[in-house]
C-alpha cells in the first residue's frame, strides 16, 4: 500500500490533490472575499468589483473605526475575563470529579455518571425558560457571572476524556503515596492533577474555542451593552450598519482571526480531544 | 492534616468536597431545568403571570396537530439531506487523506477549519457570499455569464433553506473527516496489506475490508448529523430570522419563538421535550438496527 500511493509521479494521486485543493479553496473563498475587502475605502469598495484587490493592504483605517464603533476592546476583554475564569473553574471542577469517579467505589457513583450522561442528550437551548429562573434568583442576571456560572459546569465529553487519562495513571502510584502516608487530598495535588496535564491542555483549547464562540448565554443574560462579548458585539454592530461592508468585513475578520490562530497554533490538542471524546 | 484521619474517612469526606460543587452546578443548570421543562409542558403559563394552570397533555396534542410546526420540521428534513452528504463527503476525504499524500496534515488543519470558527462571523460572512446584489457568490456567476443563476438567495422560500444547509455542510463537513479519519487511522494495516495482496483493488479494499470496520463511526457520524439537523438553530437565527414568510423556520426558531416572543411557555416546553424524545427515539432506532446488522 505504502510503495503503490506513496509513487511521487502516480496519476492518482495528482487526481487526489486537485481534488483537495477545490476542497480548500471553497473553504477558503468566503474569507478571502472579506480580507479583499476589509483593507478598502469606502468609495473605493462602492466603485470596485469585490474581487479586486484593494489599493493597499496596508490601509487599517476600517479595523480602527471597528475597533472604536463596536466596542472591541471591551468585547475582548469581556470575552477574555469569561474564559480565563471559567476555564480555571472548570479544569479544577472537572479533575475533581474525575478523580472521584475514576478512583473510588461509593454508592451512588452510577447514579453521577448516568446524570452526566443523560443531561448530554437534552439540547441547552430548550431549556432556557428554566435556567433564566435560576440566573435570575441567583442574581446573576445581567452580570459577567451569568457566563462564567453556565461555562463552569464538567460535560459528558470533558469527563470521558479525563477518565479515560485517568484509567492510564497506574494505581501503583496512588498505592505508593499512601504507603509513604500521604492523604487522599495530596495524592490529587501532587500525582493524579499534573498528570492530567496533556488532558488538560486539550480541555483547555477545547473549552476557550468554546467559550468564545458562545452566542447564546451573552446573548440571553447578559443584554447590557457593557457586557457584550465578541459574538453579541459583532450582532449589535451588524444590525446597526449592515450596509457598509467593508466594515463589516474588517468586523467580522477581527472575530473571526483570533481563535483561526490559536487553532492553527495548538491543532495538536484540538484534534486530540475531538478525536478522544468522539471515538472512544 | 488529614494525613492522620483513617483512608475510610478520607475518602468519605473527599467525595462529598470534590462532588458537592460539581453536583449543585448539574443539578441547578442541567437536571432541574430538564424536570421543570416537562413540568411546564403540561401547564399553560405566559412566562411571567404567578398562575400556571393544568394543561394535561394538551400541549403536546397542539404540538401534533399544528400544522406551522410540522412545516418548520419538514424543513429540518433539508438539512438532513444536506447532512447525509456532508457525511459522504467527511467520509470521502477521509479516506483521500488515509492514503500517503504529501502534506496530507496540512489539508487535514485546512478543512477542519470552518468547524472552529465563530458561528456568528461564520453567518454574516455568508450573508456576503449570498447577497442578491452585490453577493461575491452572484457576482461570480454574472461574470461567467450565468445572470439567471443569480438569484435572492435568502429571499427565495425555495433556495433558502438550502443555502443554509450548504453553510452547514461547509462548517461541520470537517468534523466528521477528522472522526473518520482517526477511525480509519486505527483500523491494523497489516489486513489492508493482506487483502492488497491477496489481488483485491483499492477500490475493493475500501468497501470490503476498511468500512466494514468502521461501522461504529459511520454510525456516531450520522447519530451527530441527525442530531445536529433537528437541533438547527443559529444558522436561521442569525441570517434569515425564520424568514421570507417563515420559509427558514426550524423546530428550534420555532421553539424558541413560541416561548420568548409569543410568550406560550407550555407549548414551547411540550415541543422541546418531543424534541428530546425524538432525538432518544432516534438513538434507540439506530442502536437497534446495529446490533442486528452486527449480529
Amino acid at each position: 500500500m505504502v510503495g503503490l500511493t506513496g509513487a511521487k509521479f502516480s496519476p492518482f494521486s495528482v487526481v487526489k490533490h486537485a481534488i483537495l485543493w477545490i476542497a480548500v479553496a471553497m473553504i477558503l473563498f468566503p474569507p478571502s472575499i472579506l480580507v479583499l475587502n476589509a483593507f478598502k475605502s469606502k468609495t473605493e469598495f462602492s466603485q470596485t468589483s469585490v474581487f479586486k484587490l484593494p489599493a493597499s493592504f496596508l490601509n487599517f483605517d476600517n479595523f480602527g473605526t471597528v475597533m472604536t464603533r463596536a466596542h472591541l476592546d471591551r468585547a475582548y476583554l469581556n470575552t477574555l475575563t469569561i474564559i480565563v475564569v471559567a476555564v480555571i473553574g472548570n479544569v479544577l471542577l472537572g479533575t475533581m470529579v474525575a478523580y472521584i469517579l475514576g478512583r473510588f467505589d461509593f454508592k451512588l457513583k452510577k447514579t453521577v455518571m448516568g446524570a452526566y450522561i443523560a443531561v448530554s442528550f437534552v439540547p441547552t437551548i430548550t431549556t432556557q425558560v428554566a435556567t433564566f429562573t435560576v440566573v435570575h434568583n441567583l442574581h446573576l442576571y445581567n452580570t459577567i457571572w451569568a457566563s462564567i456560572v453556565l461555562h463552569l459546569g464538567t460535560s459528558v465529553l470533558q469527563l470521558f476524556i479525563y477518565l479515560q487519562f485517568l484509567h492510564n495513571i497506574p494505581r501503583e502510584l496512588d498505592e505508593a503515596a499512601m504507603m509513604e502516608g500521604a492523604s487522599l487530598f495530596r495524592i490529587y495535588r501532587t500525582i493524579i492533577f499534573p498528570l492530567l496535564t496533556p488532558a488538560t491542555a486539550t480541555i483547555v483549547i477545547i473549552k476557550t474555542i468554546d467559550i468564545y464562540n458562545d452566542m447564546f448565554i451573552p446573548y440571553l443574560y447578559m443584554p447590557a451593552q457593557k457586557l457584550a462579548v465578541v459574538s453579541t458585539s459583532l450582532m449589535n454592530f451588524s444590525s446597526e450598519r449592515s450596509t457598509e461592508w467593508e466594515l463589516m468585513s474588517a468586523a467580522i475578520l477581527m472575530i473571526m482571526v483570533p481563535i483561526v490562530v490559536i487553532y492553527l497554533f495548538f491543532q495538536r490538542y484540538v484534534f486530540a480531544g475531538i478525536v478522544n471524546g468522539a471515538v472512544k | 492534616m488529614t494525613d492522620s484521619l483513617s483512608y475510610a474517612k478520607q475518602k468519605r469526606m473527599l467525595i462529598i468536597l470534590f462532588l458537592l460543587v460539581p453536583i449543585a452546578l448539574l443539578a441547578m443548570f442541567a437536571l432541574y431545568p430538564a424536570l421543570y421543562l416537562v413540568y411546564l409542558s403540561f401547564m399553560s403559563w405566559d412566562g411571567f403571570s404567578p398562575e400556571k394552570t393544568w394543561a394535561g397533555v394538551g400541549n403536546y396534542k397542539e404540538v401534533f396537530e399544528n400544522k406551522e410546526i410540522w412545516a418548520a420540521f419538514l424543513h429540518n428534513l433539508v438539512y438532513l439531506g444536506w447532512g447525509l452528504f456532508q457525511n459522504a463527503l467527511g467520509l470521502f476525504f477521509a479516506l483521500l487523506l488515509n492514503s500517503q499524500l504529501k502534506g496530507r496534515n496540512a489539508y487535514r488543519v485546512m478543512l477542519f477549519m470552518p468547524y472552529i470558527m465563530n458561528g456568528v462571523a461564520v453567518a454574516y460572512m455568508f450573508n456576503y457570499v449570498f447577497n442578491s446584489e452585490y453577493g461575491s457568490f452572484n457576482t461570480l456567476l454574472r461574470s461567467v455569464g450565468l445572470d439567471s443563476l443569480a438569484i435572492s438567495w435568502f429571499g427565495s422560500p425555495h433556495a433558502v433553506n438550502h443555502v443554509l444547509g450548504f453553510i452547514t455542510l461547509w462548517k461541520f463537513m470537517g468534523l466528521n473527516m477528522v472522526i473518520y479519519l482517526a477511525a480509519l487511522q486505527s483500523v491494523p494495516s497489516e489486513i489492508i496489506e493482506a487483502a492488497r495482496m491477496d489481488g483485491a483493488s483499492r477500490l475493493q479494499t475500501s468497501l470490503r475490508v476498511v468500512l466494514p470496520n468502521i461501522t461504529k463511526v459511520i454510525e456516531l457520524n450520522l447519530f451527530l448529523t441527525i442530531i445536529g439537523t433537528l437541533e438547527i438553530f443559529d444558522l436561521p437565527f442569525i441570517l434569515t430570522g425564520g424568514g421570507p414568510l417563515g420559509a427558514s423556520e426550524t423546530f428550534l426558531t420555532k421553539t424558541i419563538d413560541t416561548a420568548f416572543k409569543f410568550n406560550n411557555f407550555g407549548m414551547a416546553s411540550a415541543m422541546s421535550v418531543t424534541l428530546i424524545v425524538a432525538v432518544i427515539v432516534v438513538l434507540s432506532i439506530q442502536r437497534f438496527a446495529t446490533r442486528r446488522w452486527s449480529d
